[in-house]
């Protein structure tokens, strides 16, 4: 009988043979990978000991405590001198990259939102003009802006001697762009005490203002009040000491200008490279974040009157934020790897000062783990934050 | 734990390198190829270069022919690979090329590392060159106090110039790039003051500059960069071969043995100068080298004595101009002494 | 009375009028588009003078003042830079890339074997156009010898070294040509090897999903310069005593990991996309792990991420520039090591050259973008929420 036939089959057919069972074939695949990997894993390992003895090459992280013996030419935080450890030299490498990719990050953003923004306009010449940035820098190796910057730009400026005077005492040659330092006298300490009260007096403020909008319904120019506790309390405080600031002036020294703060062409060619290629694909990610959010939200917020002000800050941002944060995470990331394309214009990244001590002191392995080890450290911490950020934005669902 | 790791493994595969220390003869090897693998410099003008056919041609360059026609009489006979600053200890540890003459540095480390040097071509040190229309007033590397410094990274140069700059207390900023052409370029175009490397490398770089004559290379030495071909250690036979083709090449400008009159002297009957040819009645320098006993008069045929090689590549007769300074030979006053070949 | 005549009711039709003048035609399209509002007329007035701050002095240097051919740098420079050109004089120094174009596209490749690589490139061409065209049929065919076939010719063809062809090592490739071949064998490995890969990490195996997991995003953290670094100098480390890699095949190596890591998670993205009831309808009609990712999953999710995986693409062939950070001699390393010949020296140089290479670049990527578009469009069917 028919029942009775196929019945048997199916219980013969899953008792035919285990090596049929997926389950069991799982494991075998999965030990046969191991193996694979394991055999192949030792066979390297094997080599590059063999190779390092042959080499006579020493291994291990101890270098790091030898004194490295170059110069590095931008280390704004530490102090570094050629009798500094590797270890330093690195550390300054790494608080570099931290620093363009923070700035770049800053004004990546910035451009973005604005040509993002641009290309919804309605405004036909301005939508073209953005469509024009975007469709350019996207399309383009981010080191050939870099290069652009470097050699097309900036190295084409003149000479120290003949150094552009820009407004306010700065200036701009081929060796970078120059401004005054500002020199804090006695007393400048309360500045910065007036900096801290402003600040704080501003959340206490917006605080206020909220629950006073919950309650009464009335407005409070919080922004106003914000911009005049923060700027004007410092200066508030300067002249009650009778302003105990004063500037170092850049001014024409043997070489190059002395004096007053230094940008060097090698940082400004990076962060701006980084932040005009950046900013052409976070222009993408906001226009699509904007274009997400339905028409029926901005009509629906116009008939309970809100303006367009207050309809673009109120209703659409936060929830094209919802779209837009998840890819701006990985630009920015991108933007920090893209980073350690400075090695290619001798902008002492980790890159850069890691290979230094590459061909210093030929510790290849350790110098490699070290540069994984930070920027997965760099990926995983900006991931987190991000991560976080997105949550709190998040649609809360009653 | 790496180094557990690492020590573990290093355990097991000592006997792996027992067997791997074993040297191979590198001139049996060489003969039996046919051809010299030689490793030389990517380009640097007057001690090699290829020109837009991939004709090699410069000081290191002629060494490497001097030594394949040692070997087979014939100074064609050889490949030259092009190797960068890193690649170049590497390439010659695997075996890649059999000699490497891309002026490297005589240093212990290196010797230490697994190599031998079996002489020095070029004494050179290490130097400055400026923008001498620029910076009109400066005629010693001490008034740099302040300048930028364009360097490579990643060489003793840039370690000698922090050293340097330290010991007299002097200030600069260094602009370092990891490739010889980027700094080239970013000093030709202004971006530094000054620019350091072997003096040699000054001098041939500055051909390269947009407008040559406005640069000057400063008289300061600052260290001692002996330059010379490598070969791989554990192998004598091959560090003679080399050794003694570099004094055949001194001891032929010594004894006036030239391209052009190396034929007729050959037939002459000043002893020495036979001795040296292999013209000498039962002579087995040669051989026992583990060459042909006439292995002088074929370097000498393929590309002249040490002084042609350096007047036509970076002395007097090239562009470089470089003086023999202390690479004259030691009867003139310079540092070129070759042992006696008998 | 009823006065008949009287009548408020309009019998026929007005002639239609045309639209007052401010509500037609050009003026109506510049009052919509340009002049809406104040605030948009400021605008338009501020672009205006952005265009008119920026457009003709960029004509003037690219076009009008340009140097198209010339012999060296002289004419390329100003008198007082030691040429030719009025000082003040600044424009275009085409006359550079004229005159190194061979090199840019070629490299240092044997100018007398060129008509090797215009081979190949002919045949990439030919074989590409029917490939991208959806019309032309034989796809399968076209795809095996495109992706197969084609590769292994070519490799004989560059290379040589067979059949009477002399070998041209690679360190003489460079310029265009290096760049295109880094980028076609990217895209070749990295497509393969990302699928496998993502399956891997959507695999119930644990271990093997431990491995994908922890390859794909190492390599997403880390920089493509590193990667590089670590192919250069550690892949030697790595091998036997004696044994030595080809430098482009390092590089080639490390750029083909890289980007499969990215391509790993595009698949991955479009594997998810694909509901649950394919795979239970697969399951159902009895088919194997391979038959229905083979059959039923692949061909959906890879529809589905078709634009994503061209922009990978686009995201590989712009990172094949950065092999001049190790040495390698690709497009823009080839036009920037020409940068220092003393022959082609002008401060014009630099802009010129780079401009060139961004241009070229450019229209390789703007091109597959505009691609990408087209067939989001014409694969716009199904799955759509």
């Amino acid at each position: 009988m028919a029942s009775q036939d196929i019945t048997p089959v199916g219980r013969d057919s899953a008792k035919v043979s285990i090596l049929y069972d997926p389950k069991i074939r799982g494991y075998i695949f999965q030990a046969v990978a191991v193996l694979v990997i394991a055999g192949f894993g030792y066979w390297i390992v094997n080599n590059t000991i063999t190779n390092l003895q042959r080499a006579r090459l020493a291994s291990g992280f101890g270098f790091l405590d030898g004194r490295s013996g170059f110069d590095i030419s931008s280390s704004p935080y530490l102090t570094y001198s050629s009798d500094s450890t590797y270890l330093q030299a690195l550390w300054v490498g790494i608080l570099n990259t931290l620093t363009v990719a923070f700035v770049g990050i800053i004004t990546a953003t910035i451009i973005g939102f604005i040509i993002g923004i641009g290309r919804l306009s309605h405004n036909w010449l301005i939508r073209k003009i953005c469509t024009v940035y975007v469709e350019v820098f996207r399309n383009v190796p981010p080191l050939l802006v870099i290069f652009f910057w470097y050699s097309g730009v900036l190295s084409v400026l003149p000479q120290a001697r003949q150094s552009i005077g820009l407004p306010f005492n700065t200036f701009l040659n081929n060796r970078g762009f120059f401004f005054p330092a500002p020199v804090f006298g006695d007393g400048a300490w309360l500045a910065g005490v007036g900096l801290l009260v402003g600040i704080a007096g501003t959340f206490l403020v917006r605080r206020w203002a909220y629950k006073r909008q919950m309650a009464t319904g009335q407005q409070f120019p919080v922004g106003w009040t914000a911009l005049g506790l923060i700027v004007g309390l410092p200066l508030l405080a300067l002249a009650v000491k009778g302003f105990p600031l004063s500037f170092d002036y850049p001014v024409l020294g043997a070489f190059n200008l002395k004096g007053g703060m230094q940008v060097g062409p090698e940082f400004m060619s990076l962060y701006l490279a980084l932040s005009f290629y950046t900013a052409s694909f976070i222009a993408e990610i906001v226009r699509a974040g904007i274009r997400g959010v339905g028409k029926g939200q901005s009509e629906a917020a116009h008939a309970l009157g809100l303006r367009a002000g207050p309809t673009t800050r109120l209703v659409v941002v936060p929830q094209a934020m919802r779209i837009i944060i998840p890819p701006l995470t990985s630009q920015y990331l991108n933007l920090t790897k893209n980073s350690s394309l400075a090695v290619a214009i001798g902008y002492p990244d980790l890159v850069a000062v890691g290979g230094t001590i590459l061909n210093q002191t030929n510790r290849s392995i350790e110098v490699v783990a070290i540069w994984l080890v930070v920027y997965l450290s760099i990926s995983v911490l900006t991931s987190l934050f991000m991560n976080w950020f997105n949550a709190k934005m998040a649609l809360v669902e009653r | 734990m790496k180094n557990i790791v690492l020590k573990g493994a290093l355990a097991a595969s000592a006997l792996v390198l027992l067997a791997n220390a074993a040297s191979a003869a590198t001139l049996d090897d060489v003969k039996k190829k046919g051809f010299l693998q030689c490793g030389v410099n990517t380009g640097l003008a007057g001690f090699a270069s290829p020109n837009d056919k991939g004709e090699w041609s410069g000081f290191d360059v002629d060494y490497c022919r001097a030594v394949a026609a040692a070997i087979f009489g014939d100074g064609t006979k050889v490949k030259f690979t092009p190797l960068s600053a890193k690649d170049r200890l590497p390439a010659l540890q695997s075996g890649e090329i059999d000699v490497l003459i891309r002026n490297t540095t005589w240093t212990l480390s290196r010797d230490e590392q697994g190599f031998d040097f079996p002489g020095v071509n070029y004494y050179d040190g290490q130097g400055f060159m400026i923008n001498s229309k620029k910076l009109s007033g400066i005629n010693s590397a001490l008034q740099l106090s302040g300048a930028s410094v364009c360097v490579q990274a990643g060489t003793t140069t840039e370690l000698n110039l922090a050293d340097y700059f330290k010991a007299n207390k002097m200030e600069y900023n260094p602009v370092v790039f990891e490739k010889l052409e980027e700094v080239n370029a970013a000093y030709d175009s202004g971006r530094c003051d000054a620019y350091t490397t072997d003096q040699s490398g000054l001098y041939s770089i500055r051909l390269t500059l947009s407008a040559p004559d406005d640069h000057v290379v400063l008289p300061e030495i600052i260290s001692k960069e002996p330059l010379g071909p490598a070969v791989r250690q554990g192998d004598s036979q091959w560090a003679d071969v080399v050794r003694w083709t570099h004094y055949a090449l001194l001891t032929a400008e010594e004894l006036g043995i030239t391209k052009a009159n190396v034929e007729e002297l050959s037939k002459g009957d000043s002893p020495e100068v036979k001795r040296v040819l292999g013209q000498e009645a039962g002579t087995k320098l040669g051989t026992d080298l583990g060459l042909t006993n006439d292995w002088v008069v074929n370097i000498i045929k393929a590309v002249g004595n040490y002084g042609e090689i350096f007047d036509k590549n970076i002395g007097a007769g090239s562009p470089l101009k470089i003086a023999r300074g202390i690479n004259a030979q030691w009867s003139k006053g310079g540092l070129q002494y070759a042992m006696p070949i008998r | 009375m009823v006065d008949s005549n009287l009548s408020f009711v309009r019998s026929e039709m007005l002639q239609e009028q045309t639209p007052p003048l401010a509500e037609r035609g050009a003026v109506k399209w510049m009052r919509t588009n340009l002049f809406a509002t104040p605030v948009d007329t400021a605008l338009t007035i501020f672009a205006l003078l952005l265009i008119a701050w920026f457009l003709p002095p960029m004509i003037r240097w690219l076009f009008i003042e340009a140097v198209w051919t010339g012999p060296d740098r002289s004419v390329c420079s100003t008198v007082a830079q030691g040429g030719i050109q009025p000082d003040g004089w600044s424009g275009a120094c085409w006359a550079y890339v004229n005159a190194n174009f061979n090199q840019f596209m070629y490299g240092r490749y044997p100018i007398e074997e060129h008509w090797r690589v215009n081979l190949v490139g002919i045949m990439f061409v030919l074989l590409l156009i029917p490939l991208l065209i959806p019309k032309v049929p034989y796809k399968v065919a076209n795809a095996v010898t495109f992706f197969f076939i084609f590769p292994i010719v070519a490799f004989f063809l560059l290379v040589g070294g067979w059949f009477g062809l002399s070998y041209v090592e690679t360190p003489l490739w460079g310029g265009l040509l290096v760049t295109l071949v880094i980028s076609f064998v990217g895209i070749c490995v990295s497509l393969p090897l990302g699928i496998v890969l993502a399956l891997g990490r959507r695999s119930k195996m644990p271990i093997i999903k431990m491995f994908c997991v922890i390859f794909i995003e190492t390599i997403r953290g880390i920089p493509l310069i590193t990667v590089l670094f670590m192919a250069s100098y550690m892949l030697p480390l790595f091998l036997p005593p004696g044994v030595t890699f080809d430098k482009l095949l390092r590089a080639l190596i490390g750029v083909a990991l890289f980007a499969s890591a990215y391509m790993a998670e595009v698949v991955r993205g479009g594997l998810q996309a694909i509901p649950k009831g394919q795979y239970e309808g697969a399951d159902s009609l009895g088919l194997g792990y391979w038959q229905k990712t083979r059959l039923i999953i692949l061909p959906q999710a890879l529809k589905l991420v078709i634009p994503s995986i061209v922009n990978t693409f686009i995201g590989l062939f712009k990172d094949t520039s950065l092999v001049t950070i190790i040495s390698m001699f690709d497009l823009l390393g080839t036009v920037r090591q020409h940068f220092s010949d003393a022959n082609w020296a002008s401060p014009q140089t630099p802009m010129s050259g780079l401009i060139f290479a961004g241009f070229v670049f450019w229209i390789f990527c703007f091109g597959m973008s505009r691609y990408s578009i087209f067939m989001e469009n014409r694969l716009d069917t199904g799955h759509k929420r």
